[in-house]
């Protein structure tokens, strides 16, 4: 066949594989430099932009779970507003028993990591659309269980107990201050699960599952890992948003905006790259800013917006910037160097790397 | 057998070349059908005749080349559109509609058909046996039997080019046999046939050309008469000295 | 006894979730597509039919004559335009896709309409009003009324399926496209035509839900779209009437539920669908487990 004789013909030349193409010490020391400077925000700003920022923050934290589901597992879930929800309850219930709230979020986190795993069972055998209703569904069910609970205030909802020590502008700084180390974890912890096995795990079933499983991929352990990680970051997001609001109501934090918003924010941006959810959430923090005295048009908008990435600009506003500078910043795929004078034939006529992710 | 060189080729194909992806799986074929003709691609697994067909009716799309049904430059036309005007395939391994009973199948083929002489109730009277099954779901039918089925579901389009992929394949000898008996009634109602077989005794017995494939060339081109088995089994197996295209001793006029 | 009316009460609700999930299997079944936008057209439906009553005063029953061919239409252009080119990519993409559709409908539909609720008032006594069985028994006129639609919708896709040409051919693309295509049908119509049917019963739906109770911009995905889903996972994937035997059963746990305790009326049906998807996922009516 052509292709043989096509390797045959480069087989003198040389074949290197590297992780970035760049050094990424620079994008390591880039990303300290920002989140330092993001840290010292409270000193510097006024308390409403921090507020705006921590609203950034929960929606990044969330808009990186939702892409970790869909762009890289292959999980289109519209119910992740049940993790957000859980959260905030969690921290709620620890707060009623004298618990920090502080100190509650991290077990909240994990609380509803745990309460992935049942949920994972009720839908995994489900096939990608009814997988996604499910969800909803799940999510549906989970706000009127817990609405039946009016120790921690049935249908109406609550106050968050445990924060009144703190002053106006100490509050802020502090559920500034948890909100970033939220998402900076989240991030962190997205790029170290998508840079070890789990990332090839999962590159190997988005490209063919069926290979996948035959060599050895353990795809529905990989997937399960991947829902109860989404899980504890949409629970670690509910958890700040309860701290952030200093009350706990289920229709605001059991609401299908946050999936809406998350979602929106994840394909606008990119899915199936970690900078694509900073870029969507950036794009749904100007919307959003700029629309707000417009009251739902900001979600219009962005539905639409997001309708048309999905069918025209498939890998979002970070793809398009990709393509033309071939720039990731956190590098978790792989590059082929084929050496200057090789091309195959197919292969677009830029220069002689080929991405393998 | 018409004399081919005053006549329009029924269906042409041209300098064809497909991929599948990276891979080349058809490489500058060309050959011309006239009508009446069974004309059969024979060749090796993977040698490229599957691809050949479904490029042909319009479910694969390639990279060079063109198609021409009558004249008419016909490459650029969806499945559907190459099958109202005449190119009918049935495709390997059947593909009838399972949850449609027989009668359903034929009547889904007979839908966008073409004006003609074959009917549900022609095909019924080539295929007595369907008249009583004909309300019968086909996934409980044997393999010759759903073989059957196809080609009449095939054969209600009316077409000008029916194209057989791979009629035996997993079909016992004896049935494979009766199947391709029915070819000369088929033709008697004007179409014209391209196949494409693996079993090259069967082919050789019913085809008025030959065309064989070998990795996505052409290798071998003629009339059965024409060849001897070592050529074709040099053709078919790609043995030495058989990477050029080899034509039958009278040159049949290659369409260019 | 109040037991009695509860199931009976719940019996003709399913009929009304029938009408519900009917549209959706359907679109599933032919063209793998599960439309999260579902229910919200089924409330466009309904808005639109109280604007058309508004504008030409037309009898109210009589609406659905204007809405529900409206609706196919607009089914047979979204299927045509959105829908195809997100199935051309995958699966995920229609999610997506009918994702922000159901967003940016109901948030369209809460910034122009504001989010009171409005219901087709049809003013009829039919409607209002109710019979009695016995003494104990009330049952509303309209829930018949929706009931007998259901059915008769129901009866009207199964003819439409076996024994029309597009019923053939719709069958025939959905068991097997490409086959479909060398006998001459273009799949993107049929698959339009299959959009423009669902549609249809969808509007129907939301014409019936909002002479029943009210329309909200949130009634499409709280009401609609879930309990659709439920009906069709209750009574089983791929069978048009299992979607009436599910809603049925939806119907009478929702209504047993509130027996028990008003509140539990929804997360009672709820229930008994996660109880199905863990004892039973392919659905009451399937014959053998799917994958």
């Amino acid at each position: 066949m052509s292709l043989v004789s096509d390797t045959t013909e480069r087989s003198l030349e040389s074949y290197r594989i590297t992780r970035s193409r760049r050094n990424v010490a620079w994008t390591g020391a880039g990303a300290l430099v920002v989140v330092v400077v993001l840290a010292l925000f409270p000193y510097i700003v006024y308390s409403g932009t921090t507020t705006i920022m921590l609203q950034g923050f929960i929606v990044l934290t969330l808009a990186s779970m939702w892409n970790l589901l869909a762009g890289y597992a292959g999980l289109v879930s519209v119910g992740q507003q049940a993790f957000v929800g859980l959260g905030a309850y969690f921290v709620l219930i620890f707060a009623i028993h004298g618990v920090s709230p502080f100190a509650a979020l991290p077990v909240a986190a994990i609380g509803c990591g745990v309460a992935a795993l049942p949920l994972w069972w009720l839908v995994s055998r489900l096939r990608t659309g009814y997988f996604a209703i499910a969800t909803w569904v799940l999510a549906a069910t989970v706000m009127l269980i817990i609405e039946r609970f009016s120790s921690i205030g049935g249908g109406t909802g609550m106050p968050l107990p445990g924060l009144s020590g703190f002053t106006g502008t100490l509050l802020t700084a502090y559920t500034y201050w948890i909100g970033l180390a939220v998402t900076v974890i989240a991030l962190a912890t997205m790029y170290i699960l998508l840079r070890g096995r789990l990332g090839l795990v999962l590159t190997a079933i988005r490209d063919d599952e069926v290979a996948a499983r035959s060599s050895g991929a353990r795809v529905g352990l990989a997937r399960m890992l991947v829902y109860v990680v989404a899980g504890v970051g949409c629970g670690a997001a509910g958890g700040v948003l309860a701290i952030s609001q200093l009350q706990v109501q289920p229709g605001a934090v059991f609401s299908i905006q946050w999936t809406a918003e998350m979602a929106f924010a994840a394909i606008i941006g990119g899915l199936g790259t970690i900078e694509g959810p900073i870029l969507g959430t950036a794009v749904y923090m100007v919307l959003q800013q700029t629309l707000q005295s417009y009251n739902a048009w900001y979600l219009i908008v962005l539905g639409l917006v997001a309708m048309a990435v999905v069918l025209i600009a498939r890998r979002g506003l970070w793809g398009l910037v990709d393509d033309h500078l071939h720039v990731r910043l956190f590098p978790v795929g792989y590059w082929l160097w084929t050496g200057e004078r090789g091309r195959r034939r197919g292969e677009r006529a830029k220069g002689p790397r080929h991405r393998l992710d | 057998m018409s004399e081919r060189t005053d006549q329009q080729a029924l269906l042409e194909v041209r300098d064809l070349t497909v991929h599948h992806g990276q891979l080349r799986a058809l490489d500058r074929v060309r050959f011309a059908v006239f009508p009446g003709e069974v004309y059969a691609i024979i060749g090796a697994n993977g040698a490229g005749k599957s691809t050949l067909l479904r490029t042909i009716c319009g479910l694969h799309r390639p990279t060079e080349g063109s198609i021409l049904l009558d004249g008419t430059d016909v490459t650029g036309l969806r499945p559907e559109r190459r099958a109202t005007r005449g190119i009918v395939m049935v495709p390997e391994g059947r593909r009838l509609f399972p949850s449609l009973t027989l009668d359903e199948n034929l009547q889904v083929g007979a839908t966008y058909a073409r004006r003609g002489p074959w009917t549900t109730d022609r095909v019924y009277e080539l295929f007595p046996w369907m008249r009583d099954r004909r309300n019968q779901r086909t996934a409980q039918m044997s393999g010759g039997e759903q073989q059957s089925v196809a080609i009449g579901r095939a054969l209600v389009a009316n077409p000008r080019v029916l194209l057989l992929d791979e009629l035996s394949l997993g079909l016992a000898p004896v049935v494979v046999q009766r199947i391709y008996g029915m070819l000369p009634q088929i033709l008697a109602t004007g179409l014209t046939v391209v196949l494409v077989e693996q079993d090259v005794s069967q082919t050789l017995r019913v085809a008025t050309h030959i065309h064989c494939l070998l990795e996505g060339r052409s290798t071998l081109e003629g009339r059965p008469a024409d060849v001897t088995a070592e050529q074709v089994e040099a053709a078919y197996f790609g043995l030495q000295g058989s990477n050029q295209l080899w034509h039958g001793s009278t040159r049949s006029s290659r369409a260019c | 006894m109040a037991w009695v009316n509860a199931i009976i009460q719940g019996v003709l609700t399913g009929g009304l979730y029938a009408l519900f999930a009917c549209g959706l299997s359907l679109m599933f079944g032919v063209m793998k597509v599960v439309n999260l936008a579902h229910g919200d057209l089924a409330v466009v439906a309904g808005y639109v039919a109280v604007g058309v009553i508004t504008v030409t005063h037309i009898p109210v029953l009589w609406s659905f004559l204007i809405v529900v061919p409206l609706m196919a239409v607009v089914g047979y252009v979204l299927q045509r335009t959105i829908l195809q080119t997100a199935l051309n990519r995958s699966v995920l993409t229609t999610l997506m896709v009918t994702f922000g559709l159901s967003a940016v409908i109901e948030n369209g539909l809460l910034q122009f309409f504001t989010a009171n609720s409005r219901a087709i008032g049809t003013g009829l006594a039919l409607v209002s009003d109710s019979f009695k069985l016995g003494s104990q028994i009330q049952i509303a006129y309209l829930l018949v009324v929706i009931f007998t639609v259901a059915v008769a919708v129901l009866l009207g896709l199964q003819y439409f399926l076996s024994a029309s040409k597009y019923g053939r051919l719709i069958r025939a693309v959905a068991d097997d496209r490409e086959a479909a295509q060398l006998c001459g049908a273009d799949y993107r119509h049929v698959f339009g035509i299959a959009a423009a049917v669902a549609f249809g019963t969808v509007a129907l739906a939301g014409i019936a839900y909002g002479m029943y109770s009210q329309l909200q911009p949130t009634t499409g995905t709280d009401t609609i779209l879930l309990f659709a889903f439920a009906a069709v996972v209750i009574g089983g994937l791929g069978s048009l009437w299992g979607t009436l035997l599910g809603g049925v059963v939806l119907g009478v746990a929702q209504q047993i539920g509130a027996q028990i305790n008003i509140s539990y009326e929804v997360l009672a049906g709820y229930l008994v669908f996660l109880a199905v998807l863990v004892l039973r996922p392919q659905g009451l009516t399937a014959r053998r487990a799917q994958s």
